[in-house]
């Protein structure tokens, strides 16, 4: 067991399912839609955290796309995303918000306001 | 040293994003949640991923957390709106045991993935290459990437104009 020497990617992978874990409960357990945004953004960086990892340790000697580094244009794009995501679902929160004067999921039940 | 680091790094993360899930008043969580970014920012770095650590606090705990603030403080929930029924031993139960079996099973199932022998480590293989780096992910962005940069600029743009539109009402 190299719990507490190796400095190996299966900590980070391990770290990563934890933190997806953690937003994934986040998101099915709690019925506020600011916070169930929060996991959805923590879920994002478990991926990220993943790209990363096998960036840096990966599982194959060479490449297939020539360069190491599309982990990280990987992850790029997913920050990029995200942020946009961010935007998109606040501006909604604020939408439902001022209809329905609270983000308690649980209460969005139709699809007309 | 990297591995006290990164158990360090490792529970400031967890322990945060816990906070973002327990706790009930969402502004605790935002706060949290920046501080968890930040502790993911030392783990990229750990992971020789300079760039990522930098966009992460730049992107992440700067703007969006400031934009989830902002919203937070614009709705200003009363206690009584946060709606959300109290935690009860079998939801806690639960979910430590699907975060600890995720875990587990996680850990188990990477062990034949690396075996034995030392794994190709691409920090210390391209040590003189900048891996990580501004100018080698910015030479593959742009060389490997090029449509999807420039479609993520619209993607963006989208994303302010609605953002706008649903959330002024009326225009």
């Amino acid at each position: 067991m190299d719990f507490f020497h190796a400095h190996q990617a299966q900590h980070y992978l391990v770290l990563a399912a934890l933190l997806f874990a953690l937003g994934a409960a986040g998101v099915v357990l709690r019925r506020n839609a600011i916070i169930i945004l929060m996991s959805i953004e923590l879920m994002l960086n478990a991926v990220n955290l993943t790209f990363l990892a096998f960036a840096r340790f990966p599982l194959v000697p060479n490449s297939p796309m020539g360069s190491f580094l599309h982990g990280h244009t990987a992850v790029f794009f997913v920050i990029a995303t995200a942020a946009a995501e961010a935007a998109v679902g606040l501006a909604i929160i604020i939408a439902v918000f001022r209809s329905r004067t609270t983000v308690h999921v649980d209460e969005f039940d139709s699809l007309r306001f | 040293m990297e591995a006290i680091l990164f158990y360090v790094f490792a529970a400031g993360v967890l322990g945060a994003s816990a906070q973002v899930v327990l706790r009930r008043n969402p502004i605790y969580g935002a706060v949290s949640l920046v501080g968890a970014f930040f502790f993911l920012a030392g783990i990229y770095l750990l992971l020789s991923a300079p760039l990522i650590a930098i966009l992460q606090v730049m992107i992440y705990a700067g703007a969006v957390m400031v934009l989830f603030v902002f919203v937070i403080m614009l709705l200003n929930l009363k206690e009584e709106e946060l709606g959300e029924p109290k935690w009860t031993f079998w939801k806690g139960a639960g979910l430590v045991a699907v975060i600890a079996g995720t875990g587990i099973l996680v850990w188990k199932a990477l062990g034949p993935a690396y075996p034995g022998a030392p794994a190709i480590d691409n920090a210390v293989r391209m040590a003189g290459t900048g891996f990580g780096g501004v100018k080698a992910v910015g030479r593959t962005l742009y060389l490997a990437s090029v449509l999807p940069f420039e479609v993520t600029s619209l993607l963006l743009l989208v994303a302010i104009v609605a953002a706008v539109v649903v959330a002024k009402g009326k225009i």
